[in-house]
């Protein structure tokens, strides 16, 4: 058991997978001689040669094509996107092509590939580099959707992701990078598709992924410093969606608070939101809250940046708000 | 701006501790949110905002006592807000936007019947209307508690905090009420109006069961059916049986408890709830025993009496007075009810009637137990005797019907050894 | 110029038209003659309402194809676009299985979930037709970029038509191609039209094998309606990219015969341009070759068309019969790791 960042999780990985099985290689923008932007891939050039750590042209929607087909012939390429919003550019590759070739031609050829990429504003990189698109990609049945959010789930999913015979859209977090939590000296590959109850609690059920179930954590901490016992649930994995552990959670609890790191309107909450009034309208003792990015192209401005960015302490009003709603607080 | 004053909470209240602030300076208050738990002397109280606003200084912090009608915070209210509309208000006429209630003394909005085709259902959660289902609680007599009048889970379990009412005498149906429902009241009315007056603010249970009381009366035919019970066997068994269990006790109470739950396992006509598209016929007989506390009655619920030996039934009737007393049953505890004793003999009542909670069909209204002079084979003897008194819902029973189940249980109240047989 | 570091543009290599066998001759025109009917019969049956979605055809590509088909051996994997039915006639597929594809049908090559446009066949290394104008392209790099990994020596041949060259899959895939010397052949099906717009009207470049330049790569035209130059072309670029690990932009020219699929009615072709493509349909034009060397007579011909007919007319009684695939199988495709959670609801189920 060691102490280890989330950065170092995912390299160690990848590093780990790759001195596995041969069929297993990186690719990306500026991966190898620069070691990865935000240098996940750091030595791995100089250990696996180029071959195997593959420096792209910058061409998202050339190289992840490319990685798609390397995937149909047998290989398993772990493709890096330098951010989630450059994924845009492979738009189509992603969507029309990694998510449909194995139902299109029915069931004859899978795509194992896995695309890394991290979203998240917040480092003042402005309108095109701070957004969170993954909704665009857990809209798509074909692909899987993982969000891990400490450095042993990053580690276990990334594995389970390298390991599956669906093309996985990996997402990071430029916040979580250097975040800091214990990894087993044994790590096993994750079940794709659940979510977890990363804390018990009775009064509130958080729903989180990606940071803000790291954010989520931290206030489930701070609040249970008021008496207040929330209960949060990372969804890991937001296609397939474990809707099953987030009812049977609101069930309990009665009511929910969804933190989501994207745009509200439409968002990965608003699914949430719909699955919970199903699965547990006859629990629901207050409407379900989102707490989302503020709707604009995120500024540059640090505070104007701040103030549009979901925060510990907007999903601490909106968790008071609603235990208020329900006589609790 | 208005002060918050430190309310009056118990009868023989002077003055009270601030044990806890449900908000904090700057917080947003609506009426009806739990704003200060207050400790009296006889129990931990929640008090609730009468106004909405914001909360300005605290002017006795967490700890800290203050004499009745002393300011303990200030409230700010927008003076140009209308104070929120009744929660309760007229089933036709929802809650009125902007029509601002006066906060002085007004007419207050004359009680409406129900509409009968109009929407009627006041907001409420689905968690609160399940509640509600599983005990048969008609949301429209509640006042709902969350934003903007809403009944959620607090106030459905509050309202199966089933209080047994002393009714000295049918109550006759309700008139309009004479004052706006406290919970929308001004401040101001936490004080005396005039010297021969003093408003004291109403408990949740308080209104709960007023509310509860009210629609029984309305919406329930009560009758009333009324036998004296020779409990001379009864007492000498019980001094039997105590004598075996010593040094555990069993009481009269026990004893009727058991009795009546005999009585209804062998004929359930009364184990009954009556709604409008059934008669509900419990297979399980769960009675309710009212427990007197400082606001009222609070009935815990002993399940499946009919199964259960007298001094169990009498331990765990104990037990569950005790936590009443304490403020710690769970509202689990104190619903699903089938059938209710409520017993006033240790106050010296010789007879009353008691009003039915609802969804139940009848109550027995215990008395105290007397030496009386009975004419037994011409002679003239005393014999102890208790007078009970049945109050039955008349839409789920009949009389001669209610009659044949009084006679089965003096029986078994005369004959002790049937109870346990 | 003339060192090694700058290489002039390459220039289009004229290949040199081989003389063929003359039962290799008759081969081809059998393979053309089968494209053709069949296509026709696609039409008919789309017009019947058979055939649903959309229906592309290979009418007036039949030397082109069958050309670049004879160029490729059976281990080479082949990536085109939509308008694919004859490709994969080409590489050997039963007309059975392609018509009942059209038909959607589960006997169809990918069991009816892919239709006209998406024929794959893992047996003959047909790896998809593709609905989007250039997503073949980077797919078909990285498929050569696997053979590379792996040491393989196995060619990849990449199928568009001539619209593609303008969007930007193409150019990334060919520089890098280039760029990593992968064993793959890129080939433009030149018929002129984007649809309804003329190369002229969509390329700044309309030779568009030049294009090849900007990546150092070399390029050549040929002329599609001519069976043995189309093969030789690609068999020269086949066997350089599996000799020598380079890519390869080839352009073939030909005709469109119909509109752009089914449903177009040209109405933008005179009828002074409608003669002239009969008189250059590549079929008609071969036919003619083989009758005048003596390689195939009337009688003969007569024969042929017969045997083709027939099993043109079997393989669409064949996709007739066959069962569409059973509503239970919507799921089986999804995923191909199983995966908790993956949704098996149909439009009206409930979540919960």
């Amino acid at each position: 058991m060691a102490t280890v960042t989330y950065r170092q999780a995912l390299r160690d990985t990848l590093r780990a997978e790759m001195l596995r099985d041969e069929d297993v290689f990186v690719m990306g923008e500026e991966i190898g001689v620069f070691e990865g932007s935000y240098k996940i891939t750091e030595g791995l050039l100089k250990e696996f040669g180029p071959r195997r750590v593959r420096d792209t042209p910058i061409a998202e929607e050339g190289f992840v094509g490319a990685a798609i087909g390397a995937a149909m012939l047998g290989l398993r390429p772990v493709v890096e996107i330098m951010t989630i919003n450059f994924s845009l550019l492979a738009l189509d590759q992603i969507v029309n092509h990694a998510a449909k070739i194995y139902g299109m031609f029915g069931g004859q050829c899978s795509v194992p590939m896995v695309i890394r990429t991290p979203g998240g504003g917040g480092q003042q990189l402005g309108a095109t580099h701070s957004q969170n698109v993954e909704l665009f990609y857990s809209f798509i049945p074909g692909l899987k959707v993982l969000a891990p959010s400490t450095p042993a789930e990053a580690s276990a999913m990334l594995k389970a992701a390298i390991r599956d015979d669906d093309p996985v859209l990996f997402l990071e977090n430029l916040a979580l990078y250097n975040t800091r939590g214990e990894l087993p000296d044994e790590v096993a590959p994750a079940e794709i598709g659940r979510a977890a109850v990363t804390r018990t609690g009775t009064d509130i059920t958080i729903v989180a992924y990606s940071r803000m179930a790291h954010v989520a954590a931290e206030v489930a901490e701070r609040l249970a410093g008021e008496g207040v016992s929330a209960e949060v649930v990372d969804l890991r994995s937001l296609r397939p969606l474990d809707r099953e552990t987030v009812v049977e959670s609101v069930r309990r609890t009665g009511c929910a608070v969804i933190a989501e790191d994207d745009w509200l309107t439409y968002g990965i909450g608003a699914e949430i939101a719909a699955t919970i009034q199903e699965g547990a309208f006859d629990w629901l003792d207050a409407p379900v809250r989102r707490v989302a990015m503020a709707e604009v192209p995120l500024p540059y401005s640090k505070p104007l940046e701040l103030a549009a960015l979901p925060s510990a302490d907007s999903l601490v009003t909106a968790v008071r708000d609603t235990l208020r709603a329900t006589g609790r607080r | 701006m208005s002060e918050i004053l430190m309310p009056r909470l118990s009868d023989t209240m002077e003055e009270g501790v601030v044990s806890s602030w449900h908000k904090k300076p700057g917080d947003k208050v609506s009426a009806g949110d739990a704003l200060v738990d207050i400790e009296t002397d006889k129990a931990l109280m929640e008090y609730e905002a009468y106004e909405d606003g914001v909360l300005g200084e605290i002017l006795v912090a967490e700890g800290g006592s203050a004499t009745i009608g002393t300011p303990i915070a200030v409230l700010v209210t927008d003076g140009s807000a209308p104070a929120a509309a009744p929660a309760e208000a007229p089933a036709q006429a929802p809650a009125a936007n902007g029509t601002p209630v006066r906060t002085e003394p007004a007419a207050p909005a004359a009680e409406v019947p129900a509409a009968r085709n109009g929407r009627s259902r006041p907001p409420s959660s689905p968690l609160a209307r399940r509640i509600a289902r599983e005990n048969g609680v008609d949301l429209t007599t509640l006042t709902g508690s969350g934003p903007g009048g809403r009944i959620i889970r607090a106030d459905v379990e509050a309202a199966t905090l089933q209080t047994a009412v002393l009714s000295t005498q049918a109550v006759v149906p309700p008139a309009p009420p004479s004052a706006p429902p406290a919970a929308t009241a001004p401040a101001e009315a936490a004080r005396p109006q005039d010297a021969d007056t003093e408003q004291v603010p109403l408990s949740r249970i308080r209104k709960v069961t007023a509310r509860r009381l009210a629609e029984s009366m309305r919406t329930a035919p009560h009758f009333y059916l009324t036998r004296v019970v020779d409990v001379e066997e009864l007492l000498a068994f019980r001094a039997t049986l105590n004598t075996a269990l010593a040094p555990a006790k069993v009481s009269v109470n026990d004893l009727i408890v058991k009795a009546c739950a005999t009585a209804l396992r062998a004929n359930p006509v009364l184990n009954v709830s009556f709604t409008e598209e059934a008669l509900l016929v419990h297979k399980r007989v769960h009675i309710g025993v009212a427990v007197a506390l400082e606001e009222g009655l609070v009935v815990p619920v002993i399940r499946d009496a009919d199964r259960k030996s007298v001094s169990q039934l009498g331990a765990e009737t104990r037990e569950l007075a005790g936590r009443a007393r304490e403020q710690r049953l769970t509202p689990q505890e104190m619903s699903g009810g089938t059938f209710t004793v409520s017993n006033l003999g240790m106050f010296g009542v010789d007879a009353f009637t008691a009003v039915i909670n609802p969804p139940e069909a009848a109550i027995l209204a215990v008395g105290a137990t007397r030496k009386d002079v009975v004419f037994r084979d011409g002679e003239v003897i005393p014999r102890d005797r208790m007078t009970l008194t049945l109050s039955i819902d008349h839409r789920a029973c009949d009389g001669a019907t209610g009659a044949a189940f009084l006679g089965q249980l003096t029986d078994l109240l005369e004959n002790p050894f049937r109870i346990v047989a | 110029m003339g060192d090694t570091d700058t290489r002039s543009p390459a220039r289009p290599r004229r290949p040199r038209k081989s003389k063929p066998q003359p039962e290799t001759l008759v081969a081809y025109y059998r393979q053309m003659l089968l494209i053709r009917r069949f296509e026709e019969r696609a039409a008919r049956a789309y017009t019947e309402a058979k055939i649903g979605g959309y229906c592309h055809l290979n009418l007036g590509e039949e030397a082109t194809v069958t050309g670049l088909m004879a160029a490729l051996e059976p281990r080479d994997y082949l990536f085109t676009n939509y308008r694919e039915h004859g490709y994969a006639l080409g590489r050997g597929i039963d007309a059975r299985r392609v018509m009942a594809e059209l038909y959607g049908r589960s006997t169809g090559v990918s069991k009816g979930w892919g239709g006209s446009m998406h024929l794959f066949d893992t047996e003959s290394r047909l790896l998809g037709g593709y609905g989007i104008v250039g997503g073949q392209l980077p797919l078909a790099t990285g498929a050569a970029l696997a053979i590379d990994y792996r040491g393989g020596d196995e060619v990849v041949m990449c199928q568009m038509g001539d619209g593609t060259t303008n969007i930007g899959a193409f150019h990334e895939s060919l520089n890098m191609a280039a760029l990593w010397e992968l064993p793959i052949v890129y080939v433009v099906v030149n018929n002129g039209l984007g649809m309804g717009t003329t190369v002229a009207h969509a390329s700044a470049e309309p030779e568009l094998y030049k294009r090849a330049a900007a990546y150092r790569m070399e390029g050549a035209h040929v002329d599609g309606s001519d069976v043995i130059a189309v093969r030789d072309a690609a068999h020269a670029a086949v066997e350089r990219a599996r000799a020598e690990s380079k890519p390869f932009l080839l352009e073939t020219t030909s005709p469109r015969l119909r509109g752009h699929s089914v449903v177009d009615p040209a109405r933008y072709r005179t009828a002074e341009e409608k003669d002239a493509l009969k008189a250059a349909d590549p079929l008609a034009r071969l036919a003619l070759e083989l009758e005048e060397s003596g390689f195939l007579d009337a009688e003969a011909r007569d024969k042929l068309e017969a045997e083709v007919r027939a099993e043109v007319d079997d393989a669409a009684a064949f996709a007739d019969e066959s069962p569409h695939p059973d509503v239970s199988t919507l799921f089986d495709y999804t995923y191909a790791t199983p995966v908790p959670g993956a949704s098996r609801r149909l439009p009206a189920d409930p979540v919960f």
